[in-house]
């Protein structure tokens, strides 16, 4: 079976969107511009409680980084997503999100009696209200990842934000393992050192794709990854 | 090479308030007051204490490691670091650290993960998210607050433990940094509640194989007698 488009959509910079990926369709998240951010946080929408676990996403694949190959755990030993395709090579998994403080702080307050939709906006608040429309809470949101950007960590711990990590009409895509609740937003990258507030838009596209296969590169790239493509399909016995 | 910092307390355990011994294996949910002390003691050495905190007067404000790391510019907790919540408070500050460096971003271990991490025949062996599920079940809420449940167990302080990151992104699980009586001492900045699972991992090198008790002793220290300098 060949991949097949089923929607397209655009998503404005600092804005919020959310989407039921289904089992066995993919989320291609492109970056028009360059230089975007995409906070993102994955549920089992079948099994809210089931979410995103960074940590074990981290440790299973023994790395500090996300890219093609890698897969994103949930907290129960599953695979929500897949990282099937990746054009910019390190996504960032430790930053977290912005918030209103820190946004008010680097770029002053606007509001949106004042600039309408060009009001200054922050990822926890976009994704906390995204939640609240599933019937699901703040509390239900943990750690998160900052697709197209990049932060590394050297040998003391200090972390660097990396600038031009995404050149234009970079994108990653995202195989959802299971029914996966995906929420993204489209804020700046709590670390960008940039002066100004100019949050960069993406689009987005939906295909259906084929089933994982025995030599798919993301069951293949590591033996907890195996165990964990055995796992998610056992759910689904 | 990476550098390590130290700071001595000048609190002297017998003069602490309470103090307890938690085993290997076993939970440990204790509320501590706005301005106590608390110090969790490493009593043989190399033993991961995961550790979560929340707010005592909401438990959805709660210890989030991106934003603890994010703000201090570094993803290593040592004397210093202000425990952030989700909601921006300060929830504790590291007052004293004798070990010099803990974890934030290996997590803890759960059935489900170590059967993705080690083999599926390690589902019933013993695990952290099992010790915080019990402890913040079984701990009886202040009136008009509600229960914990699982969606409470977020990403957690890896107390001792040694989790390298790499500048080209690799991270590895590393024997400890610790050894037998280093601690970590921490001023709670507004009432929180602690919730510890003393690790009970025996299939990598957090523990150096050998899941051993810990201490935690609480002072009842007045806020202007705390010199951490």
């Amino acid at each position: 079976m060949e991949s097949v488009l089923l929607a397209t959509a655009a998503v404005p910079g600092g804005a919020t969107w959310s989407h039921v990926l289904k089992r066995g369709t993919a989320l291609r998240i492109t970056d028009v511009e360059g230089g975007a951010n995409v906070a993102a946080y994955f549920l089992n929408f079948d099994l809210p409680s089931e979410r995103f676990n960074l940590p074990d996403t981290l440790k299973a694949q023994h790395t500090a980084r996300l890219t093609k190959g890698h897969v994103l755990y949930s907290d129960m030993g599953r695979i929500l997503c897949s990282i099937t395709e990746d054009t910019v090579g390190w996504h960032d998994p430790l930053a977290g999100l912005s918030n209103a403080e820190l946004i008010e702080k680097k770029y002053g307050r606007l509001t949106y009696q004042k600039a309408r939709n060009d009001w200054h906006q922050n990822a926890r608040d976009g994704l906390s209200i995204e939640l609240g429309k599933y019937g699901l809470a703040p509390r239900d949101l943990h750690a998160t990842v900052n697709f197209f950007s990049k932060v590394s960590v050297d040998h003391d711990g200090n972390m660097h934000y990396c600038a031009d990590n995404s050149a234009p009409g970079g994108y990653v895509e995202l195989r959802a393992e299971m029914n996966v609740l995906v929420l993204l937003n489209t804020c700046p990258h709590p670390l960008d050192p940039a002066g100004k507030y100019a949050p960069k838009p993406v689009t987005l596209s939906i295909n259906r794709v084929p089933a994982p296969r025995s030599d798919d590169p993301c069951r293949t790239q590591c033996r907890e990854n195996t165990r964990g493509f055995l796992l998610t399909e056992f759910y689904f016995l | 090479m990476a550098t390590i910092n130290s700071q001595i307390s000048s609190l002297r355990p017998e003069a602490a308030l309470e103090s307890f011994i938690v085993e290997a294996g076993d939970p440990f949910v204790r509320e501590i007051r706005c301005g106590q002390i608390l110090r969790i003691v490493d009593l043989e050495g190399n033993q991961a204490v995961d550790t979560l905190f929340y707010n005592a007067h909401d438990y959805s404000d709660r210890y989030s490691a991106q934003d603890t790391v994010r703000e201090q510019g570094n993803i290593y907790l040592t004397t210093g670091t202000r425990l952030l919540s989700t909601q921006g408070n300060v929830l504790l500050t590291i007052v004293a650290d004798t070990c010099g460096r803990h974890d934030t971003f290996g997590g803890a271990c759960a059935q489900e993960s170590n059967m993705v991490r080690y083999a599926i025949e390690k589902r019933s062996m013993h695990a952290c998210r099992q010790s915080f599920m019990k402890g913040l079940q079984q701990w009886q809420p202040e009136p008009g607050m509600r229960h914990f449940d699982k969606g409470d167990i977020t990403s957690n302080i890896n107390f001792f433990m040694n989790v390298p990151m790499t500048p080209e992104g690799g991270l590895t699980f590393e024997d400890g940094v610790s050894e037998a009586g280093k601690y970590v001492e921490l001023r709670a900045e507004m009432d929180v509640i602690l919730a510890i699972s003393n690790c009970p991992q025996l299939n990598n090198p957090c523990n150096a194989y050998n899941p051993t008790p810990v201490q935690v002793l609480i002072w009842d220290v007045p806020l202007q007698e705390v010199n951490v300098q």
